[in-house]
């Protein structure tokens, strides 16, 4: 396994900036998600990275070594595509000893690498079928298979749950996370699905628009993010634009006056209040310091939601639902209800950090 | 999903069902009923064709097979289809390739080239073609109409339009991923090509060899002027017979021709669903 490092990393498209300026490293064996709408510039990045796309300018190193100039065959990549990709004329068993074989390796040996690799995503009795007889999940660990038994010097992941339903993919993404972690893999991970990245990866890169937002670990993109939108597509969260009135108080465009904390450093142009919905606790009655007007209850299950008005805002607030003799189970549409939060859970943040 | 939903359909005991299904029978009745009735007709006892027959006989494929011209037309035939296909089928299939993959000034113009001899009437190239070998033979000195190489030559025109229609769609239809998987785990671009690429087009190049060979082995209209003595091919000698003679002899004939065409189809279909292709 190989570090990555990408330096001022570039990509144009006709009169588009596809990429713009990325800078990152990704430590021998850490797993990082390029997390970001589509068009962010996540997937061309991994292209660059697996040698199918040549950057506009920058550099990619796999080590020390320079690869920016490698064609993709000789990059020792093993990647994982979005629709799997296998060769629809082989078997599983050929399709993951398709690698060995361009590395010249046969008979005994191949078969044997082969057997384990199967092994290992446990498929060992279905070698000898073909692509379009295995599942869907199937056909997704022949591809992890098949990227896994050449010993890549990196593991590409391009939204490799994308086409599972969604009880499989829960699944496979702790089995790739703990393959991954076992193997030690340096891994990049490209996805638009904030709860995979926020489950796998060691850190997150949130693109848009071809720029990063915010570096950081999971737990920090979460509770400190740099800017609204990262705080918005890491996670649900209340994003209310306004100024900073003082050190406790923040004002909302509409004259709402919520309590805040602004003693950590926090932007100087942080215009806008933003709040996770699960930080703000909801109770019955008019007795708080911010009452408002519930608006809907739903009902999630392990929790529940519910959109309140205050004044012309609107704030969404999940809870873990109540027991059936709390008084907030018997709280329902246009009830009066009060709303706090600790003063340390908002972050101000800028609209836009650009 | 959309053959569930005809499943679904199939499956409601209702008013839509059975429309379906007349719908379906009738259009089988019409595809099939000029077949079956050259075939039927090719086992008629009497000379001039009435209905019902007065009895049934295998007399008018043995005089088939007496008539020299035939059979020789039925080689030259095979012959012919057989060559313009393997010439065709590469030259459509490299020219597929590159409209599909290629990036180059006049892509358009030529794809709309390559499929124009589909929109030529078989006479007017096949004349166009006459006049044109007629200068050839002039300046090259060289027999070239009335050869197998000029009808091997005006039926690769057949050949062409039809592999690159069908090798295009097929090449669309294709995952570049699996491509790019290829060269990520170490295929160099030949390699791909060869070993990922081409079996992944080969559906739509089989069917394209198929639908070629089809093409020429029942072409009349464009092989009219350039067959010579000797070198008939067999719809060209089933129009001559025509001049002279109504019986049928000729529908035992088409039988045959129909036999051919229909086995050629259920062997390929062994290798390629055309179902998938076409």
């Amino acid at each position: 396994m190989a570090s990555l490092s990408i330096e001022n990393l570039t990509k144009r498209f006709g009169a588009s900036l596809a990429v713009d300026r990325l800078d990152l490293l990704v430590h021998e064996g850490e797993l990082v998600a390029l997390l970001g709408p589509s068009g962010c510039g996540k997937t061309t990045t991994l292209r660059m990275v697996a040698g199918f796309l040549p950057p506009t300018s920058g550099r990619v190193r796999f080590d020390a070594e320079d690869v920016t100039n490698l064609p993709a065959h000789k990059r020792s990549t093993g990647m994982v595509f979005q629709s799997y990709a296998l060769f629809p004329h082989m078997t599983a068993a050929q399709n993951v000893g398709f690698g060995l074989e361009m590395r010249g390796l046969g008979g005994a040996e191949r078969q044997a690498r082969v057997e384990e690799a199967l092994r290992l995503v446990r498929l060992a009795h279905l070698g000898e079928r073909l692509p379009r007889e295995l599942s869907g999940g199937q056909q997704q660990r022949v591809a992890l298979a098949r990227a896994l038994v050449i010993n890549p010097k990196l593991f590409l992941l391009d939204e490799p749950l994308s086409n599972l339903d969604a009880k499989l993919r829960a699944e496979v993404r702790i089995e790739i996370r703990a393959l991954q972690q076992r193997l030690g893999l340096t891994t990049l991970l490209v996805t638009h699905d904030r709860e995979e990245a926020l489950t796998m990866a060691d850190r997150l890169v949130v693109m848009e628009g071809g720029r990063v937002r915010q570096i950081g670990s999971p737990r920090e993109l979460y509770d400190e993010p740099q800017d609204a939108f990262v705080a918005d597509f890491v996670g649900r969260c209340n994003i209310l634009p306004g100024r900073r009135e003082n050190e406790t108080q923040f004002r909302t465009e509409s004259g709402l006056v919520l309590s805040v904390d602004t003693t950590p450093n926090e932007s100087k142009n942080a215009n806008a209040f933003a709040l996770r919905p699960e930080r703000i606790s909801i109770r019955p009655g008019a007795e708080g310091d911010l009452n408002g007007l519930l608006q809907a209850v739903t009902y999630l299950g392990p929790q529940t939601e519910y959109h309140v008005r205050v004044g012309e805002e609107l704030f969404v607030v999940v809870r873990q639902t109540p027991g059936a003799d709390e008084p907030l189970a018997a709280v329902k549409p246009q009830d009066q209800v009060s709303l706090r939060w600790d003063r340390k859970a908002p972050r101000l943040v800028p609209q836009t950090s650009f | 999903m959309p053959a569930s939903l005809l499943a679904n359909l199939m499956e409601r005991p209702s008013f839509s069902r059975v429309l379906m299904r007349t719908l379906v029978l009738i259009a089988y009745l019409i595809i099939f009923a000029p077949v079956s009735m050259i075939i039927a007709t090719s086992f008629f006892s009497q000379e001039i064709v009435s209905f019902p027959p007065p009895a049934l006989t295998w007399h008018w494929y043995g005089n088939a097979w007496d008539k020299p011209e035939f059979l020789r037309g039925l080689v030259t035939s095979l012959q012919v289809a057989l060559l313009a296909s393997v010439v065709g089928v590469p030259i459509g299939t490299a020219a597929a390739f590159a409209i599909v993959r290629g990036d180059f000034p006049g892509k358009q113009a030529i794809s709309a080239l390559l499929l124009a001899p589909l929109a030529v009437p078989g006479v007017v190239a096949g004349s166009g073609l006459y006049m044109f070998y007629v200068l050839a033979e002039n300046t090259l000195d060289h027999d070239i109409k009335a050869t197998t190489q000029g009808l091997v030559a005006a039926h690769v025109l057949l050949a062409i339009p039809w592999t690159v229609r069908l090798v295009v769609a097929s090449l669309q239809g294709l995952d570049r991923a699996a491509e790019e998987a290829a060269a990520n785990l170490g295929a160099n671009p030949f390699t791909v090509f060869r070993r990922i690429t081409l079996p992944m087009m080969r559906p739509g190049i089989v069917a394209a060899a198929m639908f070629s060979f089809i093409q020429s082995f029942e072409n009349l209209d464009l092989s009219l002027l350039l067959v010579g003595p000797g070198r008939i091919t067999l719809p060209v000698a089933m129009l001559n017979y025509l001049e002279f003679r109504i019986d049928p002899t000729l529908a035992a004939v088409a039988t045959v021709q129909i036999l051919i065409v229909g086995v050629l189809m259920v062997v390929t279909d062994r290798f390629v669903k055309l179902s998938r292709v076409v």
